[in-house]
């Protein structure tokens, strides 16, 4: 059932092709009942006026018959009516399509009416209304009515005609009825019905092969469209749809592969240019290091100096130092974004043990000369996977200096724990958190919680981290709340696993 | 740790950049070292053959010839350590260079600090020997900084001698690459496990038979090294 309603839901052509069936039946059914219903009322109508004109000539003999019958006794009349039943039924052959009914006299004393008929008609064969109308007047009078026969259990339609017949001498009324099969009508429609019938279920199913070949022929092109728009919708921007003649299909297969082809173009170029960009990032970069080795160097022969300096220049020389060690920091984190962004970086993977990894951060002395106490969790079971150990290290480095530098905490707890699919380490601080938005924030490049607390850093460390993250098919996330704390939790898949369930659910979540 | 204190040591400076090599020669002579400056790759043979350098600094992007082929010209001659200088930090462009004979590298920029320990370092004599060890047909002698098998003599970069020291000094002991790295090249690389790998390799190449049946120095899988105790 939920197959059938799939389909229904997803085929166009099942649709169409369904509904043009249903509609074509209804259609049909229609035109069959009313032309069913002329084609019988037609030839019940032909049979009615031919039996009646039968009939009358039958009733006309019969009263001649009587007229000249002037026995009054009542054997003989008996005698008389039984051989005028027979000569009626005689003088029309053996081709004789009805049966006769003679009712009469129909005053008698007793209130018996004696019953004489051609053949073993079933009373009641006439109608009771039919009957009484003879019965009460002069002329002729017809239903249709079921015809039954004795020893028969079926019982055939027929017309019935009836009329009052009069004998002079006796004054006796009989009531004598005509009975007339329509068998051979009913045969023939039948027939028409059955023709009907196997006409309009052909022409359902070929209407419903119309419908399909139709529908197949508009809906294929857009089934290849569809295809082949998956295809761009999936980078592969080289297909084009066949054009062929100049219908609606050919216009639509047109548009879609000038649409296709501007989209090529559209991202070739844009390739171009952020190939082109980042390229420069990256030359701008290299071609930075040397003069800037150079500054360095100098900078430091001065500050090492710088005792022999008066106080401005000394300051001078330390100021010079510190800012070229922020401009080497920013640099050396330009050209490692660049290298994301052209997609250019490689991980060196190594079996790397987070929990050793945590255990070596506990001790970093960035923390100690903070005044940060650390507290390890779960960094005593070996936490092993896949890993360039130098993204690693400089992921935990940027956490513990972002805890360091900007949370106002004093204590750190590193948290490693792992499941089946992924090793996640966390940490976490107490400082003054982030908000709902800054979540997100902290991986913008250049962001800064407060500008006003910037401590140096170059505000391209989380991004750097959480781009190393990706790289290695990992996450690194970022919670927190205002007042309480932040917490970031760095989850790196194990050989063929996956980093969609961290091992450690967030506090803050 | 003994440095040879009897004379000042050498050492050559190749690089195009006026300013830099300038520095690098403040620098170095600040610390009571010897400098020469040598500006293009293809007057490099000529100022080593006369100046005769301790240690050479090289950078890798030079006119006239590449660093790279200045390094396997050198190599192609001498021993001596080399110390490349880069500004691709990128593992290709490293690994080439190493693999085409240099010790070491510093990528740019750096500070004066870290050039200045990492040519001491290579400028130091290895101290993982006190007197010669015979290892099984192989013979290391410190004090000539030679090595033999079978009695014949075979010739290894100083960087070479200290690895193959390191090792054979405890066969017993697997070294894993971050002890190597502390041990032989004398400051923390961390993780930098390309410069063990590609020594490694030469190392092997040089005194093994078989590189697919190593008798001498065994990889342990996810670990490091050992040195096979022969007829084990």
């Amino acid at each position: 059932m939920g197959r059938l309603v799939r389909i229904w839901r997803r085929s166009i052509q099942t649709r169409v092709v369904t509904s043009t069936i249903v509609l074509s039946t209804l259609v049909v059914a229609f035109t069959g009942w009313a032309l069913l219903r002329d084609v019988a009322d037609g030839l019940a109508d032909g049979r009615r006026e031919a039996a009646v004109s039968e009939a009358r000539s039958g009733f006309d003999y019969a009263q001649t018959q009587l007229d000249a019958t002037v026995e009054t006794e009542q054997s003989t009349q008996s005698q008389v009516l039984t051989q005028m039943v027979d000569s009626l039924t005689r003088t029309r052959g053996a081709q004789r399509t009805y049966e006769l009914v003679l009712e009469g006299p129909l005053l008698t004393d007793d209130g018996q009416v004696p019953v004489r008929s051609s053949a073993a008609v079933e009373p009641g064969s006439v109608p009771a209304d039919l009957a009484d109308a003879v019965r009460s007047g002069s002329g002729t009078f017809w239903r249709y009515s079921d015809l039954a026969l004795l020893g028969s259990s079926s019982t055939q339609p027929s017309v019935v005609v009836g009329s009052q017949l009069r004998a002079p001498g006796s004054g006796d009324t009989y009531a004598l009825f005509y009975l007339f099969s329509l068998e051979d009508q009913q045969e023939t429609l039948d027939l028409v019905r059955r023709a009907l019938l196997l006409g309009g279920l052909a022409m359902v199913v070929m209407v419903g092969g119309v419908a399909w070949l139709v529908s197949r022929q508009v809906l294929d092109p857009v089934r290849l469209a569809r295809r082949i728009a998956e295809r761009y919708a999936s980078g592969n921007l080289e297909q084009r749809m066949h054009v062929r003649g100049e219908d609606d299909i050919a216009r639509l297969s047109t548009s879609f592969n000038q649409m296709a082809a501007s989209l090529q173009s559209q991202i070739r170029r844009l390739e171009n240019l952020s190939r082109l960009q980042q390229r420069f990032v990256s030359d701008v970069s290299h071609e930075l290091r040397t003069p800037l080795t150079t500054v360095q160097m100098a900078s430091e022969v001065l500050y090492d100096s710088r005792e022999r300096f008066d106080p401005q220049t000394a300051r001078s020389a330390e100021l010079l130092k510190r800012e070229l060690d922020r401009f080497e920091s920013l640099l050396s984190d330009l050209l490692d974004l660049s290298r994301f962004d052209a997609g250019a970086a490689r991980l060196e993977l190594d079996p790397v043990d987070l929990a050793q990894v945590a255990r070596d951060a506990a001790r970093s002395p960035l923390l100690e000369r903070a005044g940060i106490r650390v507290r390890l969790v779960g960094a005593d079971t070996p936490a092993v996977v896949e890993a360039d150990m130098r993204r690693i290290d400089r992921i935990v480095r940027n956490l513990l200096a972002n805890a360091a530098k900007y949370s106002g905490s004093d204590v750190v707890e590193i948290e490693v724990a792992q499941n089946a699919e992924s090793v996640s380490l966390a940490v976490r601080d107490f400082g003054v958190g982030l908000d709902g938005d800054e979540n997100l924030r902290v991986f913008d490049r250049f962001w800064r919680a407060d500008p006003a607390r910037t401590q140096g850093g170059t505000g391209l460390g989380l991004p750097i981290s959480r781009e190393d993250a990706t790289l290695h098919g990992g996450t690194l996330q970022a919670w927190g709340r205002p007042g309480e704390g932040s917490e970031f939790i760095l989850t790196v898949p194990k050989p063929d696993g996956s980093a969609k369930h961290p091992a450690i659910d967030s506090v803050y979540a | 740790m003994s440095y040879r204190r009897t004379k000042r040591d050498r050492v050559l400076v190749v690089d195009d950049d006026a300013s830099l090599a300038e520095m690098l020669t403040i620098v170095l002579e600040g610390e009571g070292l010897t400098t020469a400056v040598c500006r293009s790759g293809d007057r490099v043979m000529a100022a080593f053959a006369q100046f005769k350098p301790d240690v050479v600094l090289l950078d890798l992007m030079l006119p006239g010839l590449d660093g790279m082929s200045v390094c396997r010209q050198i190599r192609a001659t001498s021993a001596v350590p080399i110390i490349m200088l880069t500004a691709k930090a990128d593992t290709p462009d490293v690994v080439a260079g190493l693999e085409a004979g240099a010790d070491d590298y510093i990528t740019k920029p750096f500070k004066n600090t870290e050039l200045v320990a990492r040519v001491r370092a290579r400028l130091r004599r290895s101290d993982q020997l006190a007197e010669p060890l015979e290892f099984g047909d192989i013979v290391l002698d410190p004090a000539g900084h030679t090595v033999s098998r079978n009695g014949e003599p075979f010739e290894l970069t100083p960087l070479e001698f200290d690895l193959l020291a390191c090792l054979l000094s405890d066969p017993s002991q697997v070294f894993t690459r971050e002890t190597l790295l502390q041990k032989v090249w004398g400051y923390h690389h961390p993780g930098d496990t390309k410069l063990v790998n590609v020594h490694m390799t030469r190392l092997r190449s040089k005194i093994e038979d078989d590189a697919e049946n190593p008798r001498v120095i065994r990889t342990v899988r996810g670990v490091g090294y050992q040195a096979i105790l022969p007829g084990s």
